[in-house]
């Protein structure tokens, strides 16, 4: 227990200090050293944790509770003084709503509730310990020379230090959410992680940053105030404010408790019609990005609907309410894939694939099933490395050639190298055979077939369309050019060790997946479902065989290079002795320019927006409707 | 089914599969040209083309493009063997997409326009076909309740009387697959289209042979996905290949191209109808 206590306070104590020590050189030694020990730590824990199964703790205090009820009410106040000076009355009044609803009922059950545990670990929440400690360590590293390139680039007060301040308070909360059983310690933890996105998205205080950011803020108070709201009518008519009681009591008096919860899941995951405060968290630094999209926020939101998962299989009536959470996400899925074509941003087209798998989680855990939970986790660990890897790539890309448009993109094997084979591996890892992300989608259609056929049409969908924005821009940045001579990057030593970690960690994975889900999903899946998910061991091996082939070819390839002639492309006319030019119409010289397909007719967002919106208000109308009855 | 059975199917096809596939467009070619009246070539032409394609010296663009050719050949040869070996459906299909990715970055990696067009109009006609072929295997799983290629191919009734609409669904993005007009968007094989090909303008010589083997290769391992339609009787199954490869070829000589649009369009329309429909047939059952 003294473990998962440590995470949570440990950051929350450094970035204390990082506030009142504002130094860059001695924030960039707490930093490097903190994260150094919030990994040992997570690592450590899941050592300590790693084969007991479940286990609870109680830390039965009143004056924890207290204190978390003060903090709650003085960030509530901050909030709608900061909405007020903003004039986002919206976002205050959710706040005060929120908060209301809460001090009535510590005022009217406060002496009633009773929990017998308030923490716990299992197996889910060591895989989500390692996504948070590791991918944010390494983001926050990232974060020291970028946020330093950062200010160099924009004319932005700098506030570093409470950037930062921000970044590790945001890490401890996230710990807080993945620990708790108490539903009012995990709604506190929720809250802060709102507050946190709300602080990181409006950093630059521009118009726009600060716009976006209210954005973010009302989406996730909504999510927020059905959070509160679930705590209220559970407590109520179940007398429980326990996680692990949902799929215990097995009364339908918890369906629209869960209906809730789920619906604060997707608002936290950015699904329809919520997606647009992803898409508008962008203005914030890249880290930030990169923090919110893999190993933050966002999956805080995925790891709550896969904790009610349970609920949704084993629960009467749960698996209608599920199956509304699935469409949903089924939805969002295929449209945000298809919106994705229509990007030519990088990071737009990075935060619509996010939402897109998220979307496919999210069908997974809505369903619930034993081979879907295995395929939702799997999703999550694969997405967390490479879309966090790809993020920051981007960003550091954007500080080289001056932009993240994808056509700039043009040749980065020729220009940067190491950097596109990064990006390289992290479009791989997203979308192809054999890596990660595939495996899960694979199993996620092989547990779809089963539990749902009709919703594998979605899939099918979704993963034509998935294929088409990745390979464009792995297209782009394969394509050999000329590297052109004044070009010079320049890539900061923090930044260097975190991308070529996190693509180690990519491709490690990839190997060692049947490991993982052998030592820790399979066991944690059949304790709750009594069987579990078995990989079939001819497929993993062939699938061995096709990583190994991908590695290997390139190698023995690079050596059987003889007798080539080399020679320029076909231009349908004359080429000139510059390479890349030739003699056009009248004589003149012109460039060889290519711009890719992106299908704006059909695939853009002003249609499909729209018409998501309307059908996913619809389904989680309906979602609702089916929790009540 | 055991296991050195299963080897022994995976070596046969590795050695015969490109004589099959040779074999096959030699015909074609034959056929085609008694369709247009015209005398036409040896059966054996196209292996013919291959040694002299590979005689001829050596030109490319950049170093890099022969690496994802090899790759491309590579993985669509894993992918058969995937499938005549016995193994997992969806992975056979998996691994045919990665290899196709591999010819789309080839023919990127060249910076060439006509090639970059080609792959990006490649691009288009995948997105096209996946959500057929990801439904074709979901339906098969339907009826025998396994992606396992043995499995499928030993279920006692045959699979097209259950899947009639699959199977229409199938053969429609076949079409595509074998890079048949009215949907050789991104490389026709017609004559007087011959030196730009699209996605394949930049590559010459034993790189545009072993993009024809490859060809060749999954060719042979399309027909055997029709083939698993009537696995149960061998003979009828044989026969149902060699119609639908010549109604394949019937329509390759009646319609003339269309524009991406109508492919993209057209190829999820039969999706939705004709592969959902079925597919919600059987839920619904």
């Amino acid at each position: 227990m003294n473990t998962v206590l440590f995470l949570i306070l440990f950051p929350i104590v450094v970035a204390l200090l990082l506030l009142i020590l504002p130094q860059p050189a001695v924030r960039k030694v707490i930093v490097v050293l903190s994260t150094i020990i919030l990994t040992v730590a997570s690592v450590y824990l899941v050592v300590q944790y790693f084969n007991t199964g479940t286990v609870f703790f109680n830390l039965d205090n009143q004056y924890i509770d207290l204190g978390i009820f003060a903090i709650e009410i003085i960030l509530a106040v901050i909030v709608i003084g900061i909405s007020l000076k903003y004039k986002q009355y919206l976002a205050g009044l959710l706040m005060l709503t929120s908060a209301a609803i809460m001090i009535w009922f510590e005022g009217s059950y406060g002496e009633e509730i009773q929990t017998s545990y308030n923490l716990f670990v299992d197996n889910l929440s060591l895989i989500m310990t390692l996504i948070i400690g590791i991918i944010s360590s390494l983001i926050a590293v990232f974060a020291i020379g970028y946020m330093k390139e950062y200010h160099h680039h924009k004319e932005v007060k700098d506030r570093t230090p409470f950037f930062f301040f921000v970044v590790f308070v945001f890490l401890g909360a996230m710990y807080g959410v993945v620990f708790a059983n108490n539903l009012m310690w995990l709604y506190f933890f929720w809250e802060i992680t709102t507050f946190s996105s709300f602080f990181l998205i409006g950093y630059s205080r521009e118009e726009i940053a600060v716009k976006n950011a209210f954005r973010a803020l009302n989406m996730n108070l909504l999510g927020g105030l059905g959070f509160s709201i679930a705590i209220v009518y559970l407590f109520i008519n179940a007398h429980t404010i326990e996680l692990n009681m949902l799929p215990e009591l097995a009364s339908t008096v918890v369906l629209l408790p869960t209906a809730l919860l789920a619906f604060a899941g997707m608002t936290k995951s950015a699904q329809m019609p919520f997606s647009s405060w992803l898409l508008g968290a962008m203005v914030a630094p890249t880290p930030v990005s990169a923090l919110l999209h893999s190993s933050t926020m966002i999956k805080a939101g995925v790891y709550l609907i896969i904790r009610l998962s349970p609920v949704f299989a084993f629960v009467d009536g749960g698996s209608m309410v599920g199956l509304f959470v699935a469409m949903v996400g089924a939805v969002t899925f295929v449209l945000t894939a298809f919106m994705a074509i229509s990007q030519s941003d990088a990071k737009r087209v990075l935060a619509y694939s996010t939402i897109s798998n998220l979307g496919l989680i999210i069908v997974c855990a809505g369903i619930g099933t034993y081979q879907l939970m295995w395929a939702a986790i799997m999703l999550m660990i694969f997405h967390a490395i490479a879309k966090s890897l790809l993020f920051l790539s981007v960003g550091t890309v954007e500080h080289n050639i001056g932009d993240r448009i994808i056509e700039s993109m043009d040749g980065l094997i020729t220009k940067m190298p190491k950097i596109a084979i990064g990006m390289v591996i992290g479009i791989a890892g997203m979308f192809l055979a054999p890596f990660g992300m595939l495996i899960s989608k694979w199993a996620a259609l092989e547990g779809l077939v089963t539990a749902n056929p009709v919703l594998t049409v979605f899939v099918a969908f979704g993963s034509a369309a998935t294929l088409f924005f990745w390979t464009k821009w792995l297209g782009k940045l394969l394509m050999v050019k000329e590297r052109p001579l004044e070009f010079q990057s320049k890539v900061p030593r923090t930044e260097r060790f975190t991308l070529t970690t996190l693509a180690v960690l990519t491709v490690g994975v990839c190997l060692l997946f049947p490991l993982i889900s052998k030592y820790s999903l399979e066991p944690f899946i059949a304790s709750i479902y009594n069987q579990t998910y078995l990989l079939d061991q001819g497929n993993v091996i062939i699938l061995l065989i096709m990583v190994g082939l991908m590695v290997v070819l390139p190698v023995g390839l690079s050596l059987t290079h003889k007798n080539v002639q080399y020679k320029p492309q076909y231009l349908a006319g004359l080429n000139t002795p510059e390479k890349e030019k030739f003699y056009g119409s009248l004589g003149l010289t012109r460039e060889i320019t290519m711009r890719s397909f992106y299908l704006e007719n059909i695939f853009g967002e002003s249609k499909l927006f729209k018409l998501g919106v309307v059908i996913s208000i619809v389904l989680i109308i309906i979602m609702f409707g089916v929790g009540i009855i | 089914m055991s296991g050195n059975y299963a080897w022994l199917m995976v070596i046969l096809y590795i050695i015969l599969a490109p004589f099959i596939g040779g074999l096959i467009t030699g015909v074609d070619r034959r056929i085609s040209a008694r369709m247009q009246s015209r005398y036409g070539p040896p059966i054996l032409q196209p292996f013919y083309d291959i040694f002299k394609l590979m005689n001829k010296s050596s030109i490319a663009v950049n170093p890099q493009q022969r690496l994802y050719i090899i790759c491309f050949i590579v993985f669509v040869i894993i992918s058969g063997a995937i499938f005549f070996g016995g193994g997992d459906l969806l992975l056979a299909i998996f691994a045919l997409t990665l290899a196709s990715i591999f010819l789309i970055i080839a023919a990127y990696s060249t910076f060439s326009p006509y090639a970059y067009i080609g792959a990006e109009r490649e691009m288009l006609q995948i997105m096209a076909y996946e959500p057929m072929v990801i439904l074709t295997t979901v339906g098969m799983y339907m009826v025998t309740k396994s992606f396992n290629v043995w499995d499928i191919a030993m279920y006692d009734q045959p699979l097209l009387y259950s899947l009639p609409g699959i199977f229409l669904g199938f053969l429609f993005i076949l079409t595509i697959k074998f890079r048949k007009s009215p949907f050789d968007i991104s490389m026709s094989h017609h004559a007087h289209q011959e030196i730009v090909r699209g996605i394949i303008t930049e590559f010459s010589g034993t790189d545009l042979a072993l993009i024809e083997i490859a060809h060749w290769y999954e060719n042979v391992f399309l027909l055997g996905i029709v083939c698993l339609f009537f696995a149960s009787s061998p003979v009828i199954a044989l026969i149902l290949a060699i119609v639908v490869y010549f109604l394949e070829i019937w329509i390759d000589n009646n319609y003339s191209r269309l524009k991406w649009q109508s492919v993209l369009g057209s190829a999820w329309i039969v999706a939705l109808v004709l592969g959902v429909g079925n597919i919600a047939y059987l839920a619904l059952r």
